[in-house]
């Protein structure tokens, strides 16, 4: 069984799905339903959360094992199964979601009026789609979960969004699913020439290098527009311009993970050989993506947008990291994923709060802020402190670290890189300077209100969060050390391997 | 002679002459006991297909084995929920004869005996009671200039594969000396080389069967007859009798010619990337939400084909799947479609269900997931049956077909995405509401498109047994 004695991941995946089932079933006036959806909403969140802490206290770091597994024959004729577990790499993301969940809910609590009944519901669908996708140990599961987060996030785009938030949700939907289907094609010749679906079964699988390079590319085309990587990045924007604020925190937080998460999950350990041969065109990829979206953030009018640009950025770094394919390198490209899922994650709860009371995201529309909400430019500048990665805070540790070891790979990456913290920090500080500082040119802010009690109840655990992970990344760390050292190891045996026959 | 084995016909068969002759008689309008009674016919009738044994009759015409089970009770249930969807309808447009009732029942009578056959000319006789019966309701709606339209329409393009059916049958008869399909495929077998003539008649019968699942290229006719014809008449055409013509097809191109699966195999890949390419690209501009259905269904009929084109085990089985998966899906869909009315007018654009989000919830979220469905987005059940299609193309190292399948999907996507994008971010105005029979089909096909991965081992089962029957 798993270390916690009960289907403990199982019980995280489901029990948003059951609350959603509850939610459905609530019956009376409006204005009743949206409280009761909205309290049952943020209750289902926190229960799942306190759950999944166990996995915080009870989980063994000194293994790459997978733990907490689960396994059930579901199709056994096809050698699909329902087979759960979680190592060092998915296991904090595991938490990164339930973590995130409640606070979107509490940011929404306000924001969302219309249909509030139905955005609980897909807001925790999709909590359900994210934790089992991480949390999946069978390709077919894994493809069903990472495809099913669609669905939600296509409905909260494209009815709660901004004015063009159809487009916004074509647009998501359908790069995502194309890319998506052919992946679909790779993992599906992986189930037949293992002739199972389980992964752990998969990694035993040699695959020849011809081959490889096709999976490759088939991989690549999903996870390289789920990260988002440049050039098919354009999606991101749009979505996130048009997405409640909410839906930005989960995308940004969460979903952008899951390409990242792809990549370290089945190219690196399935495809060594392929992943060496393309390590040169991700670096050029991601060093553009980094040099090139922050120039792009810097001209940016729309808050959001600036973020947005921002988060390919950050992930630009992260995807460099990956392909490192060596401790530190692929070590910081987590951390960096889990800093970024809380730093962008709290700037677009910040914008959030601005839009909420001026109803305008336009840079140019603010100024001098800092003047009416004092806190407010505090929590404000935590975060953009963090985002341009100083020392101290979330962000330094993982910029760092994907840094040094792409520095061991080629010092011209690292100086990419190192190019894209600079411009990070021109163009966050920029954004602070203009909109919190300078003078106030319109009147009608100042009647603006600081933060709210609820507000400040959603910040604190990102704040707690940022200056803990840059002050003490060990603990953080630490989780994932020893299975980012044997999908080193495990890389460079298969790169020792004499070269088979017709490779 | 052995009767038993027959007797899922001749019970339908005759409960069809009896229901015909007691409809004739009251003076009181009789449409729905009768209505009631060709349900209850079509009911009995799956209960006694699965207690059916299984075996040979009629000299080697007429067979019954897992196959025909599966498919017969995937046709049973098409016309029972065709014939559910229907009733309202018709009393609403004023077409509450009590023909229409008998009319399914004999199309379904036809299909049976299409699933069961195992002769050319039972396959032809099969068939033929199938169209007649269909080209008489595709024109049910007498005074409507469109419904007669599309009656002509199928009719005159029934024919003529009818025709060719009986060419291609007149030739491969020719060719082996024999119209039974084992004996057929004996002389397949014992024949060195490849007589032209016999390869000629194959392909006549495979284009007429064509005809009838609506693959490219002999697809033309299904966007007019869809549109024309009655909205629970197009319902059934999308439902049970491409499911008999494609089990036809099957038994046809697996047991007789089965030897000759190089040659088949060519014309089903050809049609098969025709009808995925046609239905995604068809369907992008159709204001009517018929015609949209049309062109979905050209393209599932091309996914679908996928599990045949590779002629393999797995690969008959996913289409089975597919099938039974498409029947529930298009009639949950079809369901929609008939509760379209506004003001006690029948509705037919896209647009016609803006709103319907807010409007009517329950009924939004059913459309959804089975455009979802249809999509092949997972967990919902039309997933699983494109994964198998997927699975058996890349087991047999049909790349093409794999790649254009899942490119088709994903443009695809977007004409169901167009659907949910009316409904929920559109604002509109309420429909009528619906009546209780819709709500019934509404709910029993939406749960099984959701909770299928709950319990798709059951379902696989079936399949696999009835394709190892069929490849014996």
């Amino acid at each position: 069984m798993n270390a916690a004695g009960f289907p403990l991941l199982s019980l995280l995946t489901f029990l948003p799905l059951v609350g959603a089932g509850i939610l459905l079933f609530i019956r009376g006036e409006e204005a009743v339903v949206a409280s009761n959806a909205r309290w049952t909403a943020l209750w289902t969140s926190l229960i799942t959360f306190a759950l999944s802490l166990i996995l915080w206290f009870q989980f063994d770091k000194t293994t790459a094992e997978f733990q907490f597994v689960e396994q059930i024959n579901w199709m056994p004729e096809f050698g699909l199964g329902y087979h759960m577990g979680v190592d060092g790499i998915s296991v904090l993301f595991v938490l990164l979601s339930t973590a995130l969940t409640p606070l979107c809910i509490l940011a929404s609590w306000e924001a969302i009026e219309s249909r509030v009944r139905e955005y609980m519901v897909a807001f925790l669908v999709l909590e359900t789609m994210m934790v089992g996708m991480f949390s999946a140990l069978d390709i077919v599961l894994f493809y069903i979960f990472f495809e099913g987060v669609l669905i939600p996030m296509f409905l909260i785009i494209g009815v709660w969004g901004g004015p063009r938030r159809v487009y916004a949700a074509y647009k998501l939907f359908l790069y995502t699913l194309l890319g998506s289907l052919l992946m679909l094609l790779a993992l599906l010749a992986l189930w037949y020439e293992a002739g199972t679906s389980s992964i752990p079964a998969i990694f035993q699988l040699q695959i020849p290098a011809s081959v490889q390079v096709w999976m490759f590319l088939a991989f690549l085309a999903s996870f390289a527009v789920k990260v988002p990587m440049w050039p098919v990045h354009t999606w991101l924007p749009d979505a996130h311009v048009e997405a409640p604020t909410a839906g930005s925190v989960i995308l940004a937080g969460v979903l952008l993970k899951m390409g990242a998460y792809g990549f370290l999950r089945f190219s690196l350990p399935l495809l060594p050989q392929a992943t060496e041969w393309f390590a040169p065109l991700i670096f050029t990829l991601s060093v553009v993506a980094v040099v090139y979206t922050s120039l792009v953030a810097m001209a940016q009018e729309d808050m959001k947008k600036l973020i947005a640009y921002s988060s390919v950025a950050h992930m630009g770094i992260v995807t460099m990291g990956i392909f490192t394919l060596n401790q530190q390198g692929i070590s910081g490209a987590i951390f960096q994923m889990l800093s970024h899922g809380v730093v962008s994650g709290a700037l677009f709860l910040c914008v959030g709060v601005l839009y909420d009371r001026v109803h305008s995201r336009e840079i140019a529309r603010y100024g001098g802020v800092a003047k009416i909400m004092p806190s407010y430019a505090m929590v404000f500048m935590l975060f953009t402190m963090a985002s341009v990665a100083l020392p101290g805070t979330a962000g330094f540790p993982g910029e760092f670290l994907v840094i040094v070891g792409a520095w061991q790979v080629n010092p011209w990456v690292a100086f990419g890189g190192a190019l894209g913290m600079i411009l990070g920090a021109a163009y966050m500080l920029w954004l602070y300077r203009r909109v919190i500082f300078s003078r106030i040119t319109r009147e009608d802010l100042k009647a603006l209100l600081d933060l709210s009690p609820r507000e400040y109840i959603t910040f604190a655990p990102l704040i707690l969060l940022t200056l803990w992970m840059g002050v003490y990344p060990s603990s953080f760390l630490s989780f994932f050390e020893a299975s980012v050292a044997a999908l080193v190891t495990r890389h460079e045996a298969a790169m020792a391997l004499p070269r088979l026959a017709g490779m | 002679m052995n009767w038993t084995l027959i007797l899922p016909e001749l019970v339908l068969a005759l409960g069809g002459l009896v229901i015909l002759a007691a409809g004739v008689l009251p003076k009181r309008d009789p449409a729905f006991a009768v209505n009631m009674a060709v349900f209850g016919t079509l009911l009995l009738t799956a209960v006694l297909v699965l207690g059916q044994p299984e075996g040979v009759a009629f000299n080697g015409q007429y067979v019954a084995d897992a196959f025909t089970k599966f498919m017969k009770l995937l046709v049973l249930a098409g016309a029972a929920l065709g014939l559910l969807l229907a009733m309202d309808w018709n009393a609403k447009e004023g077409l509450g004869r009590f023909e229409f009732p008998v009319l399914l029942l004999f199309s379904s009578l036809g299909m049976l005996v299409m699933v069961s056959a195992n002769d050319l000319i039972t396959l032809y006789l099969g068939l033929e009671l199938l169209s007649l019966s269909l080209y008489v309701i595709a024109a049910f709606n007498r005074d409507s200039e469109r419904s007669s339209e599309a009656g002509l329409k199928y009719f005159v393009l029934g024919a003529l594969a009818s025709g060719m059916l009986l060419y291609g049958s007149s030739l491969i008869y020719g060719f082996t000396g024999s119209t039974n399909f084992d004996r057929i495929a004996d002389a397949v077998g014992a024949t060195v080389g490849m007589p032209f003539g016999l390869v000629v008649g194959l392909v006549f019968v495979l284009a007429a069967l064509a005809f009838k699942i609506s693959a490219v290229p002999f697809h033309m006719w299904t966007p007019d007859v869809y549109e024309g014809a009655p909205t629970p008449v197009t319902a059934f055409f999308a439902t049970a009798p491409k499911v008999a013509a494609i089990a036809l097809l099957t038994r046809v191109a697996a047991g007789p010619f089965g030897e000759l699966a190089a040659q088949w195999q060519q014309v089903l890949i050809l049609a098969s990337l025709g009808s995925m390419i046609l239905g995604a690209l068809g369907a992008i501009g159709q204001r009517n939400i018929k015609r949209l259905m049309a062109y979905s269904s050209i393209g599932h009929v091309g996914y679908a084909l996928i599990g045949l084109a590779v002629a393999s085990e797995i690969g008959i089985s996913s289409l089975l799947l597919y099938m039974a998966i498409y029947v529930f899906t298009s009639v949950g869909t079809f369901a929609v479609l008939i509760a379209m009315r506004r003001n006690g007018r029948a509705l037919e654009g896209v647009e016609d269900l803006a709103g319907l989000g807010r409007t009517d919830p329950a009924m939004a979220l059913g459309m959804t997931v089975f455009m979802l469905s249809m999509a092949g987005i997972p967990p919902l059940a039309g997933f699983f049956g494109k994964l198998y299609v997927f699975l058996a193309a890349v087991q047999g190292g049909y790349w093409t077909l794999a790649v254009v399948g899942v490119l088709t999907s994903a443009i695809s996507a977007y004409y169901y995405l167009r659907v949910i994008k009316v409904m929920y971010f559109d604002a509109g105005t309420a429909l009528d509401p619906r009546p209780a029979s819709l709500s019934f089909v509404l709910a029993g096909t939406g749960l099984f498109t959701v909770f299928f991965f709950v319990f798709p081992a059951p379902f696989l089962a079936a399949a696999q047994a009835a394709v190892a029957a069929l490849l014996g």
